[in-house]
């Protein structure tokens, strides 16, 4: 066990180093110099190379990586190139709408997912089956900004039931910002849930070719409390997984809905940086995002391996 | 040939393959529909002088009529001319994409499946490179390389390689083990030959289906770039750049996003079908099930 968590935490430290690298040079082979953007035409050479000295951008690039590991070991995202202000500041006052709209989407998405998913699994080769993933496919085949776009001329714009965008300043009561997200937060969960469907569809067919299936329709035992305390329960352990993915996937994922919904979020974040080439802010937030990631990811392993003991064995 | 006959199944001709394939009807339709786009897509702009880009400022954001089917949008552009040129974009960025990512992901692949030592590092890059969702990686990399078409397609190039290389690694690993590879071995057949006759034919199945979904992802991916502004140049009609560019009119004429969008629906949907069709077709344990 030991030695299999070990195992485990070393590969996850391997990827978060290599995501340290990738973000790292994926800003610095960014065409653009950022302090001439900063600047502006007016800006003297000698202005620009005070300025690039000032955020150590003179030195060699390898030095500039070991500095800035360094520096984000601490905790220290280094500071925004625009906002006046620290990117981990940044970062969490985007935080919030972010968080909310990943969370809620992935309920939307399991409370969908699920049930459909089993359902077809249960009703395998009818033509309910073939309608639900039919429908899961179309899921994954529709931009998320243009469903957004419709649903926001239809349920916002038509028919006034919720606002069109926007997000509500902090002082606004939570209710009301929470009001904000219910349509991206429709829109995110119903095209995430095409991939619920069939991975719940796929690991509900799975278990119903067990044996212990079998055994307890041999006792006799009522379809639906088979398959809801022997086929839902273990294979819920594979769906969970990948909604704990879907989760940590969302919250940088999300930029296009935020940007349709203009919400405040992290990605939203994200594609203003890139669009100044404010270096800083896209190191801290794709660092952040893909350690996340890595992060849900091993914890979901590990959670794995205290639910399923066979996972541990089989891993010696 | 002679690995598949080794392996015990038996080789179908072509025929058969279509037969079997269309033979689930969701696929058939789906295939006729792709084949519908991209003839028309082929042959529309050839036979019709019609300009794309024509302005018509008396003809703003008219309604669809049968003049203009999809309506005009808010420069009197005809939508419908409109979505045609654009399929030619969309298809090529989708396609050279698709191709991009399964020759370098086969190619990791196969490198990483069959060579113990290259496994551990190639594969904790592409977990690496697999943990910043698609969409972001995309913006950073177009960022970097430049908003131009080719930029666009390199970058969705390096975020769907990983994929494909994973697939291709997993089906690798199997293949290496079984005995026909072992007797290939054991006759002296040199490693790159191995590779390249006795494993790579094995995975067309993986390889094909992975064309299809990065087809259609590829396709979904572009119009979200061009939607935020760092994808194909604005005056390149891709349907995504058409749906970024009408955004503002959505609410006084719908049709300037419903009908690019639905292109990029159907396009998608059709590709992710076959592909389906084509995994179900190939994959042996399938086959058994049904």
């Amino acid at each position: 066990m030991l030695r299999f968590l070990t195992r485990r935490l070393a590969g996850a430290l391997m990827v978060l180093a290599l995501v340290a690298v990738l973000v790292f040079l994926l800003t610095r082979l960014a065409s653009g110099d950022p302090v001439a953007l900063l600047l502006g035409d007016q800006a003297t050479a000698a202005d620009i190379a005070r300025v690039r000295a000032e955020y150590g951008l003179d030195r060699p690039l390898g030095t500039q990586f070991l500095l800035w590991l360094a520096q984000v070991a601490q905790g220290n995202l280094g500071d925004s190139l625009f906002l006046q202000r620290p990117v981990t500041q940044a970062l969490l006052e985007r935080a919030e709408p972010t968080l909310f709209l990943a969370g809620f989407a992935v309920l939307v998405a399991a409370l969908i997912g699920i049930p459909c998913g089993t359902a077809a699994a249960v009703w395998r080769g009818h033509w309910a089956d073939q309608l639900l993933s039919g429908v899961a496919m179309l899921g994954a085949s529709v931009p998320s900004f243009w469903l957004g776009l419709l649903f926001m001329q239809f349920f916002a714009v038509k028919l006034g039931w919720f606002p069109a965008s926007g997000y509500g300043d902090p002082d606004t009561p939570l209710l009301e910002r929470l009001h904000h997200l219910v349509l991206p937060a429709l829109v995110l969960g119903l095209l995430n849930s095409a991939l619920i469907i069939r991975f719940t569809r796929a690991s509900v067919l799975d278990i119903l070719s067990e044996d212990y299936v079998r055994t307890a329709r041999a006792k006799g035992l009522p379809e639906r409390s088979i398959l809801l305390h022997h086929v839902l329960r273990n294979a819920l352990v594979p769906i969970v997984t990948i909604l704990g993915l879907t989760l940590a996937l969302m919250i940088g994922g999300a930029v296009v809905t935020e940007t349709v919904f203009n919400l405040p979020g992290v990605g939203n974040l994200v594609v203003r940086a890139v669009l100044r080439r404010d270096y800083p802010v896209i190191q801290g937030t794709l660092l952040v995002i893909a350690a996340v990631y890595v992060l849900i990811n091993l914890g979901v392993d590990l959670l794995y391996t205290v639910v399923d003991p066979r996972i541990r064995l089989e891993a010696k | 040939m002679t690995t598949l006959q080794a392996m015990g199944r038996p080789v179908p001709a072509w025929r058969t393959v279509l037969e079997r394939l269309f033979r689930r009807r969701v696929v058939l339709v789906a295939t006729v529909l792709l084949g519908w786009v991209v003839a028309v897509a082929a042959v529309w702009p050839a036979l019709s002088s019609a300009d794309p880009s024509a302005i018509d400022i008396s003809a703003r954001l008219h309604p669809p009529s049968s003049a203009h089917w999809a309506g005009t949008d808010e420069l009197g552009r005809d939508v419908w001319l409109r979505i045609v040129h654009g399929a030619r974009f969309s298809l090529l960025i989708g396609s050279v994409t698709a191709a991009g990512a399964v020759v370098l992901g086969t190619l990791l692949g196969l490198l990483a499946g069959y060579f113990k030592r290259l496994d551990a590092p190639l594969m904790r890059l592409v977990d690496a490179m697999m943990s910043f969702p698609d969409i972001l990686l995309g913006i950073a990399l177009v960022a970097i390389l430049g908003p131009s078409l080719w930029n666009v397609v390199l970058a969705l190039v390096i975020v769907y390689t990983p994929r494909v290389a994973r697939v291709v690694r997993a089906a690798t690993l199997v293949l290496r083990e079984l005995l026909f590879i072992d007797a290939a071995r054991a006759l002296g057949v040199r490693t790159p030959w191995i590779l390249w006759r006795h494993i790579l034919p094995n995975l067309a199945s993986p390889i094909l289906v992975q064309l299809t979904f990065i087809f259609a992802y590829a396709i979904l991916c572009e119009a979200g770039l061009s939607f935020l502004g760092v994808g194909v140049p604005p005056e390149i009609p891709t349907w995504g750049t058409m749906i970024a560019g009408s955004i503002d009119y959505a609410d006084r004429a719908l049709w300037v996003i419903l009908y690019p969008g639905l292109a990029i629906v159907f396009t998608a949907l059709s590709l992710q079908v076959l592909g389906d069709g084509v995994r179900d077709l190939l994959d042996p344990k399938l086959r058994k099930a049904a």
